[in-house]
């Protein structure tokens, strides 16, 4: 299997209807555990996420992946800040992504199962999923994201809105699925999240990226002015 | 009044004897329909999802054309089924004039741009909820239709039935297409035409109370099946 990193960006500019969202953005992401990528609101974290996954489009620039791009694209998948629930079951969300994938019956019901489980939505599998709550519903997106074994997940504010303790389950996933080999492009305002999980820091900018430091470093000695401004949790701009 | 009350009884009579004349017809007319939906959903259906999902530089005309042609008067419709049917047009020689199928064609077209135009509707809002997700998961373009299809079936239901309604309430188009010939084209809506132009106005209203309980019976069943389907296998 070839591996997807190192993820390389050049000059690359994201266009939304003629209109620049990001960049231009040079980048170099090695793929180790997990990245967050922090800034204030309109910074970009949100574009930066859907241009790398493919979901907004590249308007000028390159991005490279260490494998094909379609190759890497059918390793990753994305987590909605406001998750996307299709209209059925809990059981048939988990289902979905391992039936497109052409998987035998019994091995999807084994593997529903198993993540049901592991998020604790078993009682609720029949359950339609529109009718969770917030909570319930991003653990299900979390878990439909997952149930594939993807090498490559993004998460776009996974816990906004969310309360402490399902936070902190979402939390105990994402880092099991670390464990299991998955890397992580977290993009998020929550800096206590930032310091619990990430591995590697993105500082964006006005659409730029300002900074890129190892988690540690980048709180410990934030390296710009305005990396310590905004970690003092002052207007930024 | 009288006429009113009169037919009423004597639908409820022609109904609890299981009049043979009735029963031909009502079936007849319940086969040639539920054929025409069961084409037209066929078509209409995946349509709709298409052009929910891809997107081209023609995509807003052709809406807007599906659109009027909902509009589309279906004694006109019956005309050209008619002139291509007919003997001297290519199609000719297939003999379908004057037969049930001619008369599916004929209720297949009038149906088609209604049930795509309302099924439309309902994908395009699911499909402004979905794209995110499924163009994230790499899912091919036949495989994005299939969920729309099946994640909106309740809302298709809907234009299902608006199909069905219009289909077996249809007249112009199947009378010039099907000839209303007795036991073989003639439906309750022809009958019904017949009846009156005779000026047997209580047979006539009989057999639109018939088609009236039909298009109403079809309604409640589809409701409960879809009831059931929510509350069992949601």
């Amino acid at each position: 299997m070839r591996p997807l990193f190192p993820l390389s960006l050049s000059q690359a500019v994201a266009v939304q209807g003629g209109r620049v969202l990001l960049g231009p953005v040079d980048l170099r992401l090695e793929g180790r555990g997990v990245c967050a990528v922090i800034g204030p609101n309109g910074a970009g974290k949100t574009t930066l996420l859907r241009l790398l996954h493919g979901l907004t489009r590249l308007g000028g620039g390159a991005i490279r992946w260490a494998c094909p791009t379609a190759e890497a694209r059918r390793h990753q998948v994305f987590v909605f800040q406001q998750p996307v629930i299709l209209r059925r079951s809990v059981r048939g969300n988990l289902a979905y992504p391992l039936a497109l994938r052409g998987m035998a019956r019994a091995r999807i019901e084994a593997r529903v199962h198993d993540w049901a489980g592991r998020v604790g939505l078993t009682p609720l599998l029949e359950r339609p999923a529109v009718l969770l709550s917030g909570g319930e519903q991003q653990k299900l997106a979390l878990a439909r994201a997952l149930i594939t074994s993807p090498r490559l997940l993004f998460l776009d504010e996974p816990c906004a809105a969310l309360d402490g303790h399902t936070t902190r389950e979402i939390e105990a996933i994402l880092m099991q699925a670390k464990r299991a080999g998955t890397q992580l492009i977290l993009a998020t305002h929550d800096m206590g999240q930032v310091r619990r999980l990430a591995d590697e820091v993105v500082f964006l900018l006005g659409g730029r990226v300002h900074t890129m430091a190892a988690a540690p470093a980048f709180f410990a000695h934030p390296p710009t002015p305005q990396a310590r401004a905004f970690l003092d949790g002052e207007i930024v701009e | 009044m009288a006429e009113l009350w009169q037919g009423l009884t004597q639908a409820f009579w022609l109904v609890f004897t299981g009049d043979a004349k009735l029963v031909e017809i009502s079936l007849r007319s319940l086969r040639i329909t539920l054929s025409a939906l069961a084409v037209a959903s066929v078509i209409a259906l995946p349509l709709a999802a298409l052009l929910a999902v891809r997107r081209y530089r023609w995509r807003r005309m052709v809406i807007a054309v599906l659109n009027a042609l909902m509009g589309l008067p279906p004694v006109v419709v019956g005309l050209i089924v008619y002139v291509m049917l007919s003997r001297s047009s290519p199609l000719g020689a297939l003999g379908l004039l004057f037969t049930p199928t001619a008369m599916i064609i004929a209720q297949v077209i009038i149906v088609v741009p209604l049930m795509a135009s309302i099924a439309h509707q309902a994908l395009r809002e699911l499909w402004h909820d979905y794209r995110d997700l499924l163009i994230s998961m790499n899912v091919s373009e036949r495989q994005k239709i299939a969920t729309l299809l099946w994640d909106a079936r309740r809302a298709l239901l809907t234009a299902t039935l608006a199909g069905f309604g219009r289909a077996i309430g249809e007249v112009g188009a199947i009378m010039i297409v099907g000839g209303n010939i007795d036991h073989a084209t003639r439906v309750l809506t022809t009958a019904i035409a017949l009846e009156t132009s005779k000026g047997a106005f209580a047979l006539a209203l009989a057999l639109g109370f018939v088609l009236i309980g039909l298009a109403v019976a079809v309604n409640v069943a589809i409701h409960i099946l879809s009831r059931t389907e929510q509350e069992s296998r949601w």
